[in-house]
């Protein structure tokens, strides 16, 4: 008989959710009472909304248990390990029976996180047992030359899921070309996207595979050195990262003549982002390396010709390397067959925002984005309007609910005036704001503005002040045309990514969301009723029980009235501060 | 916003009191390590909780790197604190999944908790209150980092209510 394992999902989500009290619970239980399981770690299998998740495997087959907090924890443990009874109320997902989500499961293409939330991220034996350092030991085995492991990279029409979109294999093929003593792979793991988790997942989850991905890159290009560029806000990335790199190099996995490949020296070493998110910028991150301040610097040359320390150096992003050892095993044909015409294979996603089902899912491209936000995520939280999804962060934009037939992949994204981006999904209801949303972005690339051009310098400053007074109903005829003129001026002349893509946010808005801004500029009013200063806020007697607990809150004594009797709010006197609406019980403050 | 970065000059008497021989290891480690500047810096607040100018001073000296560039490069990045820092720090995310989920009620709420504004130290030393941009745990947003902590799905009054407890734990242990 096998021993059932009981494994406990510990990613950083799940750490938040509670999943560490769970797993302490777990382990207090089993050893109190002499229980015979096996019980085990993992990281996250993107169900982030149902954390903590702990899975039970046993002789009948799998069960993930979701929400699992400590008092359900020993509920399940009794009746599913003692009394050999699955509890089916609190069962996610089982490959036995149609579950609760099921659906957001079985929808999903799992190539990148094949191994997140399957296996214990700290454990290298888990990794080897489930096919991991088989692809580059296939590439040392069969003998496989640089050229042949390039080619099956750009067969498979991978394509750099950093945002950028530029074939993989062609990157490689540069930098392989470009013959040189040292060469180096990087790896950029400075997620800086606001609203983007799916790269700290995989190094959390599965930090061999990134590590096996750039071994592979390092063999087809021939480097010398690697660095993972790691932003410090992930230290428990940081730490397993650590972890494996030690795993590797006892194993000669790293080092010296790896995989008995004669000459074959290579070595990888993590280096801590310290907060700067034009550093996601392969030149700027390169810069930031080598102890600089993070600035973008001028292409060309490329990194392929000249980049860390001026030598030939090819960089690509976590989910990027994590494709790699897939691929090579499966052969490019394998992984080409998901996907649209000019996006091969599969993407991740990190769905955050107003939907029911937050969490990471990886679909093949090509997929709608209506059927990943209403079928993987399962439409919007409280059953309000789906009104827009931001994609691609601050170089993104918002595309509106029209244009929710829209496929997931490079160029269908980039029509509407947004970007893939490094897959941030950020779903907003009708409750969003769109001028509060672009006024949200330019506030962060101004500050993350590097300050090495002056169009993204004082030109996103400007931008953001003319928002600033939009939203505070100082808006004036002629703002709309200047932000549109201050954008397009933005675009044409910033030297990086940063800058060339900062107005985004502001135009796709504009594009599709122009009456939202006229409204606020005209009107001075805020459909989604979010900017304060444009509130107006009024008793509505007929609710008001005259508690006096918005009179009492009022910061400015604008609302007056004795007690049981109906209260009254004195615009004159109000700051439009919310505090009468958040403390009424009665639902009598009507905000318009 | 970011914390402060401008010295005060009354806080330089402060930093007389630093202990540079905590120094020692860190330097011998990056010394000669080409592209250095970052992890020495790195590594110094570590240690110190933040940057005192006779740190700058001293690996300058030892390392032979113009304080110029140090203090360029302190001055670029987010991370590097150039004056004393609380003892833990409340990272309120901002980032775009926590704005569109209210994360302004959280920063107000524990401002007015704590009597501070964002960026500012409490009076005892104990928390500093920071804005940041994304903690990476988009699907519990709202969420605060405290220490290496992070706390999801919060509203203002849980956000001080969990600081509140802190505050109780933290006297305990003095």
């Amino acid at each position: 008989m096998t021993t059932t394992k009981v494994i406990v999902g510990l990613g950083s989500c799940g750490i938040a959710a509670g999943a560490g009290k769970t797993y302490e619970k777990i382990k207090a239980l089993k050893d109190s009472e002499n229980l015979g399981f096996e019980l085990k770690k993992t990281s996250c299998v993107g169900m982030c909304y149902r954390e903590p998740l702990v899975e039970i495997i046993d002789e009948t087959g799998s069960y993930l248990y979701g929400d699992v907090d400590e008092a359900r924890a020993i509920e399940v443990i009794q009746k599913h390990i003692n009394q050999h009874e699955p509890v089916k109320d609190y069962i996610v997902y089982t490959d036995l029976f149609p579950a609760a989500e099921s659906d957001y499961m079985d929808s999903q293409v799992k190539i990148v996180l094949r191994n997140c939330g399957y296996m214990d991220p700290e454990s290298i034996e888990e990794y080897e047992l489930r096919e991991g350092y088989k692809a580059i030991r296939k590439i040392a085995d069969e003998k496989i030359m640089h050229e042949a492991v390039i080619r099956t990279i750009l067969d498979s029409g991978l394509r750099g899921r950093g945002g950028g979109g530029f074939p993989t294999g062609l990157k490689w093929k540069l930098a392989y070309g470009n013959k040189s003593e040292e060469k180096y792979v990087i790896c950029n793991a400075d997620e800086g996207d606001p609203g983007a988790f799916m790269d700290r997942s995989i190094l959390e989850g599965d930090p061999h595979a990134v590590l096996e991905g750039m071994i592979i890159a390092a063999y087809a290009i021939e480097a010398t050195g690697g660095v993972i560029y790691c932003r410090a806000e992930y230290p428990l990335a940081i730490k397993r990262l650590n972890i494996a790199l030690d795993q590797a190099r006892k194993k000669g996995y790293l080092g010296k003549n790896i995989f008995g490949i004669a000459g074959f020296h290579f070595d990888i070493y993590i280096k801590e982002g310290a907060g700067a998110f034009v550093c996601g910028e392969e030149t700027a991150l390169m810069a930031s390396i080598e102890g600089e301040r993070g600035m973008p610097r001028k292409r060309p040359p490329f990194p392929a010709a000249s980049g860390l320390w001026k030598k030939p150096t090819n960089i690509n992003n976590v989910e990027t390397y994590a494709n790699v050892p897939w691929i090579i095993l499966n052969g490019a044909t394998a992984y080409a067959k998901y996907g649209t015409e000019k996006s091969k294979g599969t993407k991740v996603f990190a769905l955050a925002g107003k939907v029911k089902r937050s969490g990471l899912v990886e679909v093949p491209m090509g997929m709608t984005l209506k059927d990943v936000i209403f079928k993987l995520g399962g439409g919007i939280k409280n059953d309000k309007r789906f009104k827009a999804v931001q994609m691609g962060g601050p170089s993104g934009g918002c595309i509106p609910e029209f244009l929710a037939h829209t496929i997931v992949d490079y160029d269908s994204v980039t029509a509407t005036g947004a970007i893939m981006g490094s897959g941030g999904m950020v779903v907003m209801d009708e409750t969003t704001c769109m001028v509060d949303v672009a006024k949200f972005f330019l506030d962060f690339t101004q500050k993350e503005s590097c300050g090495k051009c002056t169009f993204c310098r004082i030109g996103t400053k400007r931008m953001l002040e003319i928002l600033d007074r939009i939203t505070k109903g100082e808006g004036k005829a002629g703002d709309i045309e200047k932000l549109e003129e201050l954008s397009h001026q933005i675009k044409e002349n910033s030297l990086c990514g940063l800058g060339q893509t900062a107005p985004n946010p502001v135009l796709t808005t504009l594009k599709y969301f122009r009456d939202e801004y006229e409204a606020h500029i005209t009107a001075k009013r805020c459909p989604a009723k979010v900017c304060k200063p444009l509130l107006t806020y009024t008793v509505i007697p007929e609710n008001c029980t005259g508690c006096m607990v918005c009179a009492r809150n009022c910061p400015s004594n604008a609302i007056t009235g004795e007690k049981k009797q109906v209260h009254l709010i004195h615009q004159e006197l109000c700051i439009k501060c919310g505090a009468c609406f958040t403390k009424c019980k009665f639902s009598a403050i009507l905000v318009e | 916003m970011r914390i402060s970065r401008i010295y005060k000059k009354h806080e330089e008497e402060i930093v007389a009191e630093v202990d540079l021989s905590r120094l020692d290891h860190l330097i011998e480690k990056y010394r000669h390590k080409k592209g250095n500047v970052i992890p020495l810096l790195q590594g110094a607040q570590e240690i110190f909780g933040y940057i005192p100018p006779i740190v700058f001073e001293k690996i300058s000296a030892e390392c032979g790197i113009k304080l110029s560039d140090m203090y360029g490069v302190a001055t670029f990045y987010a991370q590097f604190r150039l004056k004393p820092v609380g003892k833990l720090i409340i990272k309120v995310c901002h980032g775009t999944a926590c704005h569109v989920q209210n994360a302004n009620e959280i920063t107000e709420a524990i401002e007015e908790g704590l009597k501070i504004k964002d960026g500012e130290t409490t009076e005892d030393g104990l928390f500093t209150l920071e804005s940041v941009a994304c903690l990476g745990c988009c699907s519990l947003a709202p969420v605060m980092m405290i220490a290496d902590q992070t706390y999801g799905k919060l509203t203002g009054t849980e956000a001080v209510k969990i600081i509140k407890n802190i505050r109780i734990a933290e006297s305990k242990l003095n």
